[in-house]
């Protein structure tokens, strides 16, 4: 059973609501923080003694010698990562989405599997939650792949709460695929609002089932609860804007850690959500 | 021409509220929204569309039953799983690579183009302004945020303005990338938080990577002083300018909720700080990268 964390706009409080699930259910569970761009949940959660292992997709290698310059591999590359200069076949590695279309087409069987680096995934045990995230490196664009990888690490005995990235395209749509319910974080203000609906959207297209939460609830309009009830949408939970909230949170507190009625309501929600899979 | 990006690696840290107040501090400009997949400028500055153009993102497979004989040529070599066993195209997995279409024995796969948005050339009470709007579930914001600020420099050019506004979208991904190189100057935007200095680490490794001079502020300073110190410490460090502090103020909120620029809508400690972290940026965007190159 997978349930996700999710968002249109960022900053909504997407790891607050999925440290805090994992955090009060005192039985074991994964946490997998796909939000692999700027991952987070780490900081709340401090894993002990993380496990780190390398993350590589595969790219072209072209050997010159066997190579006949016939071009069939610049011409099947969707992705401008092959180029042939004069007698030279040159690759760019960071435009390659590993389709494999070069080695498939070649004649020459010139072309063999290398790898890009495209981060690291990270794994450790912190109270009753074992914690799996990825952590794109520097500098790469693609973050599906190790994305795939993070979600690749789910135990299917145990239930999981993934961490999704803000935004409604592709590494959105990566993280999740197959999950079993999305409760999608949002705040009442008018950004909050139009990313919402852009994020409803994106689950709707997935024909996912969802629920909201808002964060911050008393701090804006009207207008989120008003659309909610409009689309039958429902709201699962109404977090309060309490400055206790956002300085726990600032210092990488897990909110429920330090508030025992939080901790209640987020029981509840978990048990909400379990009647509407 | 100077282009001046915002990002801020962690979302929600109060970027898209001071472009805007930027958007209407700065003259001579036009304000771009690279925040593709999320974007809410148009939210406070209230473009009028002068111009609309499908973004085309890139090809994808479309396998005609008539023609397909099940031999299962495509379903073995898609790397992506974006072949069913009744042999139908998930438009969401598919990546456009074309191999399935290469492959095909009965040529049984078209290969159109694909509409992954729409592009908006406008005019706001601001000056012009490029944003877009990618397609739900959609991909390659990268390439769109591209064609955004190749639209507005060339915009720029016709009408003699030198400055390019661009809000950033979060992360250090795909689309951040497209959105920072190349560009003169980088500001992003933290918040003192744990998780803002960790993400402001890591945006500002990205801007070191791609060679654009950064220039941090953080917001809502005073929610935490000891975590705002250790943002402007890092800073220092790594040689990026701090260039102001914004003091938590709900009238930003407030400004938002009424669809108002915080700059004209308020004389409160956050827009004040705004008008002044306007005057750092633009005398390091105009003159500090003209020093450093010399």
């Amino acid at each position: 059973m997978i349930i996700a964390i999710a968002s249109g706009k960022g900053g909504t409080g997407k790891t607050t609501v999925a440290t805090s699930l994992a955090v009060c259910l005192d039985a074991p569970v994964q946490l997998l923080d796909c939000d692999v761009e700027e991952p987070n949940a780490h900081i709340f959660l401090k894993p002990e003694n993380p496990r780190i292992r390398r993350v590589t997709t595969m790219v072209p290698q072209v050997d010159a010698e066997r190579c006949n310059l016939c071009g069939k591999c610049r011409r099947i590359c969707q992705f401008n990562a092959i180029m042939i200069l004069g007698d030279t076949v040159m690759t760019f590695p960071e435009m390659c989405h590993s389709c494999y279309g070069c080695l498939m087409v070649c004649p020459e069987a010139a072309i063999s599997e290398s790898f890009r680096e495209i981060g690291e995934l990270v794994s450790g045990s912190a109270g009753n939650v074992e914690l799996v995230y990825g952590r794109l490196r520097v500098g790469e664009a693609m973050s599906p792949p190790l994305i795939q990888e993070v979600k690749a690490q789910h135990n299917s005995d145990l239930p999981a709460i993934i961490d999704a990235p803000p935004g409604t395209s592709c590494p959105v749509v990566t993280a999740l695929t197959g999950v079993d319910f999305v409760v999608l974080v949002t705040e009442p203000t008018p950004f909050g609002f139009n990313d919402l609906v852009l994020a409803v959207g994106a689950v709707r297209s997935m024909q996912l089932p969802f629920g909201i939460v808002i964060n911050r609830c008393d701090s804006g309009d009207r207008q989120v609860a008003r659309y909610a009830e409009k689309e039958k949408i429902p709201i699962l939970m109404e977090i309060p804007d309490q400055r206790k909230i956002a300085e726990n949170y600032s210092r990488g507190v897990v909110p429920v850690d330090a508030d025992d009625g939080l901790r209640t309501a987020f029981r509840d929600l978990y048990r909400d959500i379990l009647t509407r899979i | 021409m100077k282009e001046l990006v915002i990002i801020s690696g962690k979302g929600g840290t109060g970027k898209t509220s001071i472009t805007a107040g930027f958007a209407a501090l700065a003259e001579n400009k036009v304000i771009v929204d690279a925040d593709v997949d999320a974007a809410d400028l148009h939210l406070v500055l209230h473009p009028e569309v002068r111009r609309t153009t499908e973004f085309m993102g890139g090809h994808i497979a479309v396998i005609d039953s008539e023609k397909c004989t099940g031999c299962g040529e495509c379903l073995q070599r898609c790397q992506f799983g974006a072949v069913s066993g009744d042999f139908r195209v998930d438009a969401r997995a598919c990546e456009g690579c074309g191999v399935c279409v290469h492959f095909c024995p009965e040529k049984a796969i078209a290969f159109p183009e694909r509409v992954c948005g729409r592009w908006f050339v406008s005019e706001t009470a601001l000056g012009p302004m490029v944003h877009a709007r990618l397609g739900i579930a959609e991909e390659n914001s990268g390439l769109l945020v591209s064609l955004l600020r190749k639209e507005a420099k060339a915009l720029a050019e016709e009408r003699k303005l030198d400055t390019l506004i661009v809000d950033g979208p979060p992360g250090i991904g795909c689309p951040v990338i497209s959105a920072l190189t190349g560009a003169d100057a980088v500001l992003i935007i933290s918040e003192p938080t744990l998780s803002g200095l960790h993400d402001l680490e890591r945006a500002a490794n990205l801007a070191a990577f791609l060679k654009v001079p950064a220039m941090v502020c953080v917001n809502k300073y005073d929610i935490n002083p000891a975590i705002t110190e250790r943002i402007e410490a890092f800073a220092a460090r790594q040689g990026i300018r701090s260039v102001g502090r914004i003091p938590y103020d709900r009238e930003v909120t407030a400004a938002m909720v009424a669809l108002k620029n915080l700059v004209a809508h308020s004389d409160g400690p956050a827009a004040t700080a705004v008008r002044g972290l306007w005057q750092a940026v633009s005398t390091q965007l105009h003159d500090g990268s003209e020093v450093s190159k010399t």
